[in-house]
């Protein structure tokens, strides 16, 4: 699903982001990516949907390798990979459907097949009462639940994580990761960046990697 | 075989081809743009209408002194004085090959007779003069009209040599000190335009692009989402070029609006002006129109490059 070998990633003003990371998560697993703020988990998650290039190594993302791939068909991995942010990432003034019927509206859906869909995605996290609801009228955990369906709209292989309860109280992180692991159980690999290691302790079965100032140091599978 | 039924909701691990058409969508979103956001697509369109505004003025400006110069332009005529002894076969002659001249539109002979009633009718001052007169001393002549746009003192200096050739003219005259003063006026002029166009048309393509960045700027993040979830590159400009054009259009309609009220505003109260033409207007409009879709295109190139 997401192999990176040997890769670093240089920032442009100088340093290291990453350094010489090799690391490969396959279909159906559910990985936890840790480390303190700053040890390059962020990068390494704009590294798995190749919103980034690395500077050296080899980069490859449900078969797509970052040497080939061209900006104009970076599309084709955009919809092979979910995306779900700390901060939701909703747009604004538009209803839970909205947000999910634009992502369907924009990838070619059907127009008749739209809104049912985005219904039924709405149902499987567990939002169809709010589905009219503007998305500031939800609780974090409903948005949070809201961008879980929208990453889920175009049926990706995998679902990348950018610290997705890092904004929620307890109750909803329970709800969101409970939605994560119903997502895994059904198949879809999960990469969930997170430098809660509380909350990765409560799920011994995932697998866990550690990064520390652009290194991985810790794979709890080679362990 | 993938197996997660549940959630998937294509049932299909092939990714979907991009969107081809996307052309009504286009349509549909650009529109839904100024119903989401009327305040800031409006600013834009006004925006756009204020800086083509300047463009109209000065093409109003420009039109009506090139119309005054072509009237006095209409004016520069050359006029080949005969000897009073030339032939009337002869004249016939030179009035005819005067006239197989390309630049020549027309020779017109003016009989001494028909100089000296034409003296008394533009001057009336010497009418009395010009009835005691025994003996008429105004020469006979060719006119010669020349064609549109061939006025320059080139032409007319080359029809002058040509007429002076004969033996029976006794001078050929065109007012030289007027044909250059003119002529020194159009190229000021034509300069004028040129450079003054070029700015007001460079400061309205800054403003419009400027104007349409803003709006853009505001929906970033539906840019944002579009380009992360796998909405292809044209999809996502396609909407923005549209509504950039259509934007472009109604500043361009503004434009024309305000241009002409102040037409008619300088018509009623100070002096009589021409409209400009409609070809003008049109190309006015249809300018807008280009910039907006060429600004929409060049603002939007820079969040997409983003993500």
């Amino acid at each position: 699903m997401i192999k990176l070998t040997s890769v670093c990633k240089e920032y442009a003003k100088g340093g290291f982001a990453l350094r010489d990371v090799s690391l490969h998560v396959k279909k159906g697993e559910f990985v936890f990516l840790t480390g303190h703020s700053g040890s390059g988990k962020s990068t390494t998650m704009r590294l798995a949907h190749m919103a980034d290039h690395p500077t050296s190594g080899e980069l490859r993302v449900t078969g797509y390798s970052s040497d080939r791939i061209t900006r104009r068909a970076l599309w084709k991995i955009r919809r092979r990979v979910g995306f779900v942010f700390q901060d939701f990432r909703l747009l604004p003034g538009r209803t839970a459907l909205e947000n999910i019927s634009f992502v369907l509206e924009v990838t070619g859906t059907p127009r008749m097949n739209i809104v049912p869909r985005a219904q039924r995605l709405l149902t499987k996290v567990g939002l169809t009462p709010k589905a009219g609801a503007l998305v500031h009228e939800l609780s974090g955990g409903e948005q949070q639940r809201v961008s879980i369906a929208r990453a889920l709209a175009n049926s990706p292989y995998v679902l990348l994580a950018d610290e997705p309860t890092g904004n929620l109280d307890d109750r909803a992180t329970d709800g969101v990761m409970d939605l994560f692991w119903d997502i895994n159980a059904n198949g879809m690999a999960v990469l969930m960046a997170t430098h809660d290691l509380e909350l990765v302790r409560r799920y011994p079965h995932a697998r866990v990697l550690e990064l520390d100032h652009g290194r991985l140091v810790y794979d709890s599978a080679a362990a | 075989m993938r197996v997660y039924s549940s959630w998937t909701t294509a049932g299909s691990f092939t990714t979907r081809p991009p969107p081809r058409g996307g052309r009504m969508y286009a349509i549909r979103d650009a529109l839904r743009a100024f119903q989401r956001a009327p305040v800031l697509t409006g600013l834009a369109s006004a925006m756009v209408g204020f800086a083509l505004f300047v463009v109209g003025l000065f093409a109003l400006a420009t039109y009506n002194l090139q119309l005054a110069l072509s009237v006095i332009e209409d004016r520069v005529e050359i006029a080949v004085y005969l000897r009073d002894n030339a032939r009337q076969s002869e004249i016939d002659l030179a009035q005819s090959e005067l006239g197989d001249i390309p630049e020549v539109r027309t020779v017109r002979f003016i009989s001494k007779r028909q100089a000296l009633a034409r003296a008394r009718e533009e001057l009336p001052e010497f009418s009395q003069l010009f009835r005691d007169l025994e003996v008429n001393p105004l020469p006979q002549s060719l006119e010669v009209e020349l064609l549109p746009g061939e006025r320059s003192r080139n032409v007319v200096e080359k029809i002058s040599a040509a007429a002076m050739g004969y033996p029976f003219v006794e001078d050929a005259r065109y007012g030289r000190e007027w044909v250059d003063r003119l002529f020194a006026l159009r190229r000021i002029g034509a300069a004028t335009t040129v450079a003054m166009g070029s700015a007001f048309a460079l400061v309205a393509v800054l403003i419009i692009g400027t104007a349409l960045r803003i709006a853009i700027f505001a929906r970033r993040e539906e840019i944002y989402v579009m380009r992360l979830v796998g909405a292809t590159s044209g999809f996502i400009r396609r909407p923005f070029l549209i509504e950039g054009a259509i934007a472009g259009l109604l500043g361009g309609g503004l434009a024309w609006l305000m241009t002409w009220a102040t037409y008619r505003g300088v018509y009623a109260f100070l002096f009589e002006v021409a409209w400009i033409p409609p070809v003008w207007i049109l190309a006015g409009l249809a300018s807008g129109a280009v910039f907006g879709a060429f600004a929409s295109t060049l603002a939007i190139g820079r969040h997409l490059r983003e993500v």
